[in-house]
Formats: structure tokens, C-alpha cells, sequence
């Protein structure tokens, strides 16, 4: 019999983990991640979780601690949210340059000032240069498969990553859905032991991170570069995996929804690409063909993936985020990915920065004015002048 | 334990990067003996992480693993834990800071470590500058003293790192000088006997950086503490204990030197000397010692 858990994304996120097993877990509370946190002290008083979990005095000090358990080459896991994100950012890229596969989520959280709680993708968005594998989801199953997909690819030898799973506050973090669980068994199947590349040890008195000259830096650069390249062929091989074995799919790079005879498809990432298929399903009964191509990781980005996609269909991109004094990322890497590859017609939407709600109905009109309007470059979806 | 018995394990290999007559290189030797080769240690920026020497080499012979300036404490949380879940219980857990890294920078993980009673112990080497960035001013910069961020001298007191670091109620902390082999040796041997968070600071005198000959080293730790500029002492549940001088100092069986005999001899004094003697400053730096005195007097005595 199937075993099915309603609960929130970051209960079933923090589930997911003890259930990885990871020997420590250090972390700091942030609203919206709050929750995982407690879940995970709440598994250590009731015996369902074993390992360490320390109690740190900051986010920096939580991503400081995992990288020195990682070091001595036992599992960790982590979780944050916006400015918690960013006060890790250093040991961000400490932890990739290392090579240690540390998993994190991250719940997508509006970055001050002013405070403001609720979803927005700019913290893990500006995060994307750190190494990390960035992975966002849509549906609290879909948090469940990815923390445990992500031990399973970033301790993969060949990727040797830290892996960050995201997802919206509050749509996901804080709503209960139902989640299909493993047993114990499937999940320790599933994962087996972490087998580090390196780590501390007085048996093997080796010296990590100390000074070093540009051609090694460059090596170490360009062996993170083809770890991210492996994870692009290995994230295929272990969603259908997880599909042969639990016949669920969440998509591997992307998702794709009704994309076989699309004429446009829309992209997005996180809820909004949960929404835009209720807005699909709509448009399509209205005549439409339209279909979603759900990014789920942005780091490695499906470049090879677009450009097929832009073979048959116009692309709509939704961002979550805004790199000022440019695009919305999405919008940016997309046509980047596209360059010299297609000259499709692609339209890209500011929608939902402050966490402001995206509803169906607003992806449909998105997708209606970028159909009859002219050609524009970033359209800031239902931008209004208020009131101070 | 007498300097002879001292052994003679050495894990400091040849080949560091070290400047002549560096203080840190001098305390690790001791260090690494006392803590013998089960030991795992946490570096984090510092000049220490340049003395390593070049990847893919190193002057240790124990593993090192190198984080980020502020974050030596709580990586070595992350290490304990890590070596515990495996059972190894056995292995010495040691983060290795300099000054910077641990009164200013650091201290938040510092605190954050020390007051979840992490089973490790932290060593900060005191040269009262940042030193490897080219003698900056750092919270343990004495007062007058010039470096390059104090151009005309530091107008501020140092912190009183003991202080805080007691308030923390660690079950072992200890000052102690690169100049005193067996102080230092004897000091490492009891923090690593004792569970919990441990905490010991080592006065580093760094030629470069103070401006004395690198042969003057351990003459200058020596003046430190003969002058008060420096005490030696160990903190064990909840109470303290001088030692050496120091002790002498507290119970006022030896009358110190003048706080001159200690800074005449370093560059970075200089100006309090030349072309006029600064008599204001100099007092100010006298009378402040002996305020730290006189209260170590009221409290410890």
C-alpha cells in the first residue's frame, strides 16, 4: 500500500532528508524555512533521526559547519531562505570549490529591504555563479524526490556538487499537499553510502585549500565546469530511475507539459510553472497550442533542451526575479542558450516579484498579449504606479 | 613537563613559507607535539595559510583543512561532528586563527562555537595586527602602536579577548607566549585532556610587523610578559590561575618593568620616541596596564 503524507514542503522537505540519513545538520532559522528546522529537532526527539543537528548562530556558520562535516566525508543537509541565502553566499562558493556535495533547500523568499516574506527567486537567482546545482520545484512530491535525487547526484564522483533545491514560500513551504513516501528501505536502496573524493583525515595528512597558482585554479574551474556537464547527463538517468522504480516523474532538466505540438511554450520555473499548467489546460480547450517547458534546473541550464524547443514553438519566459539594470535571468539564459541556434520569437515577463500572486488567469493574459502585441523585450506583467 | 622532555615529534615539516623568526611557525612545533599526529586542524585566512606552502604541497604533517576568514570555529563544529558520527572520537579537533580571524572577523562564530560547547579547541596566535595583509590594525592592536591603518598610532585600547572569552563559561582557556615552550606545551596538553570548547591564545611577536630583528622574537614575548604588556594565565572551572611571572606580577612579588623596556625595542613604537617623546601616550600606555592589572588584582587574587 502506498504511503501518502499531507503536509507542508517543508515538512516533507525535512522528511525527505532525515530520511537521506545525513550525519550532521546545521542550521539557522529564517521565515519561511522555519519549519524545516523544527521538523528536523522534532525527528531527533522522536528517535526518527540519529545524526547531529547543530544548532548554529548564523547561516554563514550553518553553510561553515557543513562544508567542515562534508570534510571529514559523511553526508549533510541544510536549509534557508532569502537574506539566510545570502549571508551563506561566501561559503557558497566555498563548499562548491571544494567539492562537496552539501544539500540545501531553499525556500524562495523576497530579499529586503523592506521585509517582506513571501516568494521571489532573486535570492537563489543571485546565486547562480557559485557552483551549485540549482534545482526548483513545483509540487511538495516534487521537494520530496528532489532532496533525495540531489544526494544521490551531487555525491555521484563524476559531479562532486553541492546541490540546492528551491522552492516558492509560502505556495509550497507552507501549503499542504499530498506526497508518496518510501519506505526506509527503498530510500537507503535508492542512496546506499556516501563515498567522499577527499576528506580530512590524520591517516592521510593531506593540506585542502591552501595557496594556489593560476594553472591549477584554472584546472579546478574547469573540472567544476565538466562536473556541471556530467550532472546534465546524469540527472536524466536518475529521474528515470526514480520513475522505473516509484513511477513518478517530476521532468529531468526540464519538464514538459503538452509541448508535442505547441506552437508557442511557455517557460518557467518554481510555482509559477505549477500555475501555467492549469493555464494551459485552459488555453488548449480554447484552441490554443500551447504547451510548458518547466525549468527545473537552472544550474546546470538545459541549454540543448531550449534550443530544440524553439525548433517548433515560440518562447514565453516568466521571471520571478529582475537582474537590474538588465532582464528578468530566465528571459537572459534563454536567449542566450538560443544564440546563432534559432531566431524564434521570444517574449519575456516580469510577474510576481514581492510575492505577488500569479494566478492562471494572469499567465493567460500573458500569453494573449504576447501573441498579438509586438515583439518586446521585457514586459513588466501587471506593473501598477501605487500610493505611497 | 621541563623543555627536555618535550618530544621531539616534528609536524611542521621543512619548506614553509614562513618569514625569518615568525612566532607561528616557532608556537606550532610546540602545538603539533603536545597535540601529537591524531589531530585534525581548521586554518582559516591568516598567515598561516600562506606558511602551508604552495599547492600541491604543505609544511604539515597532520591534516589541515583551509576556510574562510570568519568561519574557523564553526567549520571546526562542522569537523567534530563530522569525525564523531564516525565514531572517531579519538582525533584532536583545532582551529587555528590569528587575531583578526578571532577577535574581529571571527568572534561570532567564535561565540556561537564556544557557547554550544563544541568539543574542540580554538588557538588564536596573537601578533596584535593583520600581518598576513601587510599589518593592518586589528581589535588586538595595542594602544600607540602604528600599523598601517594607524598611521599616527592606535588611539584605542585592545580588547580583552580573556574577558569574553571567559564569559562564555568555557571549561578551559589559557594565555599563554610563543617565548615559554613548556607554558605553551603544557597549556595544549591540558586543553586537549579536557571535553568541551578550549580556548588558548598565544602572544606571537612578529618581527615584520612589530619592526624588531627576526632574532628578537622570543625576547620580545619575554618582554611582554616581564613588562605586564602580556600575562599568562589558565581559566579551569571558573577559576583563575596566573602563571610563571605573571603569577609573580598578580601577588606583586616582582615589581614589572616599565612598559617602555617592552615597546622601546619595536618600530612600530617608534614615534613615541622620535623626533619628541611622546609623554602623554606613553603614560596612557603605562597607566592602562596597570588598570588591567589592578583589576586581575580585585577579581583573581
Amino acid at each position: 500500500m502506498k504511503n501518502i503524507m499531507i503536509n507542508t514542503g517543508n515538512y516533507i522537505a525535512a522528511k525527505a532528508a532525515v530520511m537521506a540519513k545525513p550525519d550532521v545538520v546545521a542550521a539557522y532559522p529564517i521565515t519561511p524555512q522555519t519549519t524545516v528546522v523544527e521538523a528536523i529537532a522534532s525527528f531527533i526527539k522522536s528517535g526518527e533521526y540519529k545524526g547531529e543537528f547543530i544548532c548554529v548562530e548564523s547561516e554563514h556558520s550553518a553553510m561553515s559547519a557543513c562544508i567542515g562535516a562534508a570534510a571529514t566525508g559523511v553526508r549533510t543537509f541544510t536549509a534557508t531562505s532569502s537574506h539566510g541565502l545570502l549571508l551563506m553566499h561566501e561559503m557558497l562558493h566555498w563548499a562548491a570549490l571544494a567539492r562537496l556535495p552539501v544539500v540545501m533547500c531553499n525556500i524562495n523568499r523576497v530579499v529586503g529591504p523592506g521585509w517582506n516574506i513571501w516568494a521571489d527567486e532573486n535570492d537563489s537567482i543571485s546565486q547562480r555563479d557559485t557552483g551549485w546545482i540549482q534545482f526548483y520545484c513545483s509540487s511538495n512530491q516534487e521537494i520530496f524526490d528532489t532532496v533525495i535525487q540531489a544526494f544521490k547526484l551531487g555525491e555521484n564522483r563524476d559531479v562532486a556538487l553541492p546541490v540546492m533545491i528551491n522552492y516558492n514560500a509560502f505556495i509550497l513551504s507552507h501549503t499542504s499537499m499530498p506526497a508518496e513516501i518510501p519506505t526506509q528501505k527503498e530510500i537507503d536502496d535508492c542512496l546506499g553510502r556516501y563515498k567522499p573524493l577527499w576528506k580530512v583525515d590524520p591517516k592521510n595528512p593531506i593540506t585542502f585549500g591552501n595557496i594556489i597558482m593560476p594553472e591549477h585554479y584554472e584546472k579546478i574551474r574547469r573540472a567544476m565546469q565538466d562536473a556541471h556537464e556530467n550532472a546534465k547527463k546524469l540527472i536524466p538517468k536518475i529521474t528515470k530511475e526514480w520513475e522505473n522504480k516509484f513511477g513518478r516523474f517530476n521532468g529531468d532538466l526540464i519538464e514538459k507539459y503538452k509541448c508535442e505540438d505547441a506552437e508557442t511554450i511557455l517557460l518557467a520555473m518554481g510555482a509559477i510553472a505549477a500555475e501555467s499548467k492549469v493555464a494551459i489546460d485552459n488555453l488548449r480547450r480554447e484552441g490554443y497550442k500551447i504547451g510548458l517547458a518547466r525549468i527545473r534546473t537552472f544550474r546546470p541550464f538545459p541549454n540543448e533542451e531550449i534550443v530544440k524547443l524553439s525548433k517548433k514553438a515560440d518562447l514565453i519566459i516568466i521571471d520571478r526575479n529582475i537582474s537590474c539594470g538588465n532582464e528578468g535571468a530566465l528571459f537572459t539564459e534563454v536567449k542566450s542558450a538560443l544564440y546563432k541556434k534559432s531566431d524564434v520569437k521570444v517574449t519575456g515577463f516580469i510577474a510576481g516579484l514581492g510575492g505577488k500572486d500569479v494566478t492562471y488567469n494572469h499567465i493567460i493574459d500573458m500569453y494573449k498579449k504576447s501573441i498579438k502585441g509586438k515583439f518586446k523585450d521585457t514586459i513588466w506583467y501587471g506593473f501598477k504606479e501605487v500610493k505611497a | 613537563m621541563a623543555i627536555k622532555d618535550i618530544p621531539d615529534t616534528e609536524c611542521v615539516l621543512s619548506g614553509s613559507a614562513a618569514c625569518p623568526g615568525c612566532p607561528a611557525t616557532m608556537a606550532l612545533r610546540t602545538v603539533f607535539k603536545a597535540l601529537g599526529k591524531n589531530t585534525v586542524m581548521i586554518v582559516p585566512a591568516c598567515c598561516t595559510a600562506v606558511i602551508e606552502s604552495l599547492y600541491p604541497k604543505t609544511c604539515f604533517d597532520i591534516p589541515v583543512m583551509n576556510i574562510a576568514f570568519e568561519a574557523a570555529a564553526a567549520g571546526a563544529s562542522g569537523v567534530e561532528a563530522g569525525l564523531r558520527m564516525q565514531g572517531k572520537k579519538d582525533t584532536t579537533v583545532v582551529a587555528w586563527a590569528g587575531d583578526g580571524g578571532t577577535y574581529d572577523i571571527g568572534i561570532q562564530a567564535l561565540s556561537g562555537a564556544i557557547e554550544r560547547q563544541t568539543n574542540f579547541i580554538y588557538i588564536c596566535y596573537n601578533n596584535q595586527i593583520y600581518s598576513n595583509t601587510g599589518i593592518q590594525r586589528s581589535g588586538a592592536t595595542p594602544l600607540g602602536a602604528w600599523t598601517t591603518t594607524t598611521v599616527g598610532g592606535k588611539t584605542e585600547n585592545r580588547k580583552e579577548m580573556g574577558d569574553i572569552i571567559r564569559a562564555h563559561h568555557i571549561p578551559y582557556a589559557a594565555q599563554t607566549c610563543v617565548s615559554y615552550p613548556e607554558d605553551l606545551y603544557n597549556k595544549v596538553k591540558k586543553a586537549k585532556s579536557i571535553k568541551g570548547s578550549k580556548y588558548i591564545e598565544i602572544l606571537a611577536p612578529c618581527p615584520p610587523g612589530w619592526r624588531f630583528p627576526m632574532e628578537k622574537t622570543v625576547e620580545m614575548g619575554t618582554l611582554a610578559v616581564e613588562t605586564g604588556a602580556w600575562a599568562l594565565y589558565e581559566f579551569e572551572n571558573e577559576k583563575m590561575t596566573f602563571n610563571g611571572k605573571s603569577k609573580l606580577l598578580l601577588e606583586k612579588k616582582l615589581k614589572p618593568k616599565p612598559i617602555e623596556e617592552w615597546i622601546k625595542y619595536q618600530g612600530r613604537f617608534k614615534h613615541l620616541f622620535t623626533p619628541v617623546r611622546d609623554e602623554k601616550t606613553l603614560k596612557s600606555i603605562q597607566d592602562n596596564t596597570d588598570i588591567i592589572w589592578e583589576r586581575y588584582r580585585s577579581c583573581y587574587l
